[in-house]
């Protein structure tokens, strides 16, 4: 909305502002309605987009402010564990076992004499790992598979609609469960085989987001317009109907990932996700157990660190929600 | 209606053949052989293998073998464990209990989910509301096992309120802590749900209507605001009741509750690949039911959802 390059004369009267003619008024004077506050808006500057408006709601928000400064720190920690924790938390001596704290040790030691500060700065990495990569694979495989079903309909969705449904027939868990019995997951045990297996039965989620998101999108008039203007169906997926869809997507996605992580605890906390050598949360919650009455912290710290990772995702996706959905901000 | 209710049956049946077709294919069609894994790493005598074959339709092509499969979830024989009790049986024992806890689980969740959600949803803002928002999130963001583990010492061993586990029969006192931990999560999402439905409610034109002809507020809440907003509610109380059924293996491991959960994590440890196939495959046939029911719940519980 540039200036009108010529102005005509009853333009100028409209802005009643701006004019310095006295207009006889019949009903309350311009100024005085709130329609004055609709001719000082300043038409010359660029329309906010949905991101630029949410990204001004949501640095104003301290749900979301926290969200991501616990988020940026349990990256930091998961890529430098070093940093954070000066004793390895391999090297362990039996001579400690199950002792309390002291100096350099503050969380005191497992059973099995190692340091339990430095285990939950490790285990960091292994939860984040599986966090990320099933997100970002169940994103590419539900994404597609929504995107597709939605943008084409017909034969197309109902089959893939029905795929996802046999996949959403099993909770996450007992699919995972399944798969990483099977010989070939449980003799190569690995953060890769529990990512497999919680992205094979974690895509339809996405899918159905992804399908509804594009089908709101797929008649809009700008893809209307972009497919006159000559581009092909499906390049008009990939350029407008895709971007304008990824709302929803992202907020699910940023809940999901802290639902992953539960997942991947719950797995190894049943002796079937990580390998035992591997230091993670779930592990070592599972090897906690069967000494949770005499030495309660050697569970509680890696629960309460894995369980302010999974808060931060979640509220990160709430304040995302929140700032992404203009009509529920209003009220 | 009863078209509806014809087309989202007929729906259902390829989600039936899919998920059990997936699961069988899984855990036999897969590299490595369930038999040979019974051994435990000696070579099996040929004849036994081959009556071990011939008795889990093994020795079959892969479509027979699951149309065998089939035949059998359907009419309930579904084979022997490998300690030669009847899988039905065992599964027969086990869901009276599973349903025993899944009812308190969904009573606890109904009951509170609502009172918290709708006291919640009529202050939005205040000191109330804010507390059962953080409660909640923190209630979804500690894994089930953590929750677990906490209220059984806590509960169980320190204070003594409770058993902290239960016993074989599983009567439906000893049942109360395992079925509070299994409703929390589900509570955080219940409480959320009533609360954002409440608030969008309240704004809505009748009830603006009800309160300008002068109805009192108890009576404009109760009745036209709750029973509006208690759809979404129900629904997802209805499909959280079809997950339940199913067991909850972290729960019932962790408070050894004898139900279909544990038999079915126990099967799976053990590699009694008959076992898992018959469960998983009833597990099925449960949840797609489930979710047959609450769709026929949605539309007649919402006047103005019409499905022709």
């Amino acid at each position: 909305m540039s200036e009108n390059p010529t102005p005509n004369k009853d333009l100028n009267l409209r802005q009643g502002k701006t004019s310095s003619r006295v207009i006889e008024h019949f009903v309350a004077p311009l100024e005085e309605t709130p329609l004055a506050a609709i001719d000082n808006v300043d038409e010359t500057s660029a329309p906010l987009s949905l991101w630029a408006d949410a990204w001004r709601n949501l640095r104003k928000q301290p749900l979301f402010i926290i969200s991501v400064l616990l988020i940026l720190v349990v990256f930091v920690v998961a890529i430098f564990p070093q940093f954070f924790a000066h004793v390895s938390p391999s090297s362990c001596s039996l001579a400690d076992s199950a002792e309390g704290a002291r100096p350099g040790h503050p969380l005191g030691f497992t059973l099995q004499g190692c340091d339990v500060y430095s285990r939950v700065i490790y285990g960091t990495r292994a939860s984040l790992t599986v966090g990320i990569f099933t997100t970002i694979g169940v994103l590419i495989i539900g994404g597609i598979m929504g995107a597709l079903a939605g943008y084409y309909g017909g034969w197309l969705d109902i089959i893939l609609a029905r795929l996802g449904d046999v996949f959403f027939a099993l909770p996450l868990i007992l699919g995972a469960i399944v798969i990483n019995q099977l010989p070939s997951f449980r003799d190569n045990r690995s953060v890769w085989t529990v990512v497999v297996a919680l992205v094979i039965f974690g895509w339809p989620q996405i899918a159905r987001i992804t399908r509804g998101a594009v089908i709101e999108n797929r008649n809009a008039d700008f893809v209307t317009a972009s497919k006159a203007l000559g581009l092909s169906r499906f390049a008009a997926l990939l350029r407008h109907v895709l971007p304008n869809s990824l709302a929803p997507i992202i907020v699910v996605a940023s809940i999901s990932l802290g639902t992953f992580i539960v997942a991947e605890a719950t797995l190894s906390f049943l002796g079937i996700g990580l390998p035992p050598t591997d230091i993670s949360w779930g592990n070592d919650i599972a090897n906690a157990q069967p000494q949770v009455r005499n030495n309660p912290g050697v569970l509680l710290w890696p629960a309460v660190a894995l369980s302010i990772t999974v808060l931060s995702f979640i509220m990160l996706g709430d304040a995302l929600r929140d700032a992404l959905d203009p009509k529920a901000r209003k009220r | 209606m009863l078209m509806f209710t014809l087309r989202r049956f007929l729906q259902l049946i390829p989600v039936f053949f899919g998920a059990t077709l997936l699961v069988y294919f899984l855990v036999f069609a897969t590299p490595g052989d369930p038999i040979a894994a019974l051994s435990g790493g000696k070579p099996m005598a040929p004849a036994v293998e081959e009556a071990l074959r011939a008795q889990y339709n093994l020795d079959q092509p892969f479509w027979i073998q699951y149309g065998l499969y089939l035949k059998n979830l359907v009419t309930l024989n579904l084979g022997q464990t490998f300690s030669g009790q009847e899988v039905a049986a065992v599964i027969g024992r086990a869901y009276p209990v599973t349903a025993r806890l899944a009812i308190m689980a969904l009573a606890f969740e109904a009951i509170f989910g609502v009172l918290f959600g709708v006291i919640a949803g009529l202050r939005k803002g205040k000191l109330f509301d804010g507390t059962v928002l953080v409660g909640s999130l923190i209630v979804i963001a500690v894994p089930t096992f953590v929750l677990g583990f906490v209220l059984q010492l806590v509960v169980g061993v320190q204070l003594g309120w409770a058993r902290p586990t239960v016993s074989g029969t599983a009567p439906w006192d000893e049942l109360v802590l395992p079925a509070l931990v299994l409703g929390l999560v589900s509570l955080a999402y219940v409480i959320r749900l009533t609360r954002a439905s409440i608030s969008e409610n309240m704004s809505a034109d009748y009830v603006r209507t009800a309160t300008a002809k002068g109805l009192s507020r108890r009576r404009v809440v109760m009745v036209h605001i709750l029973r509006n907003s208690l759809i979404p509610v129900v629904t997802f109380l209805g499909a959280d009741l079809g997950a339940l059924m199913g067991g909850a293996i972290v729960t019932e491991g962790i408070f050894n509750v004898p139900g279909v959960g544990n038999l079915l994590y126990q099967a799976i440890l053990k590699g009694e690949s008959a076992t898992v196939v018959a469960v998983v495959g009833i597990l099925v046939i449960v949840f797609v039911v489930a979710n047959l029911v609450v769709d026929l719940l949605y539309a007649l519980l919402d006047p103005r959802i019409r499905y022709v």
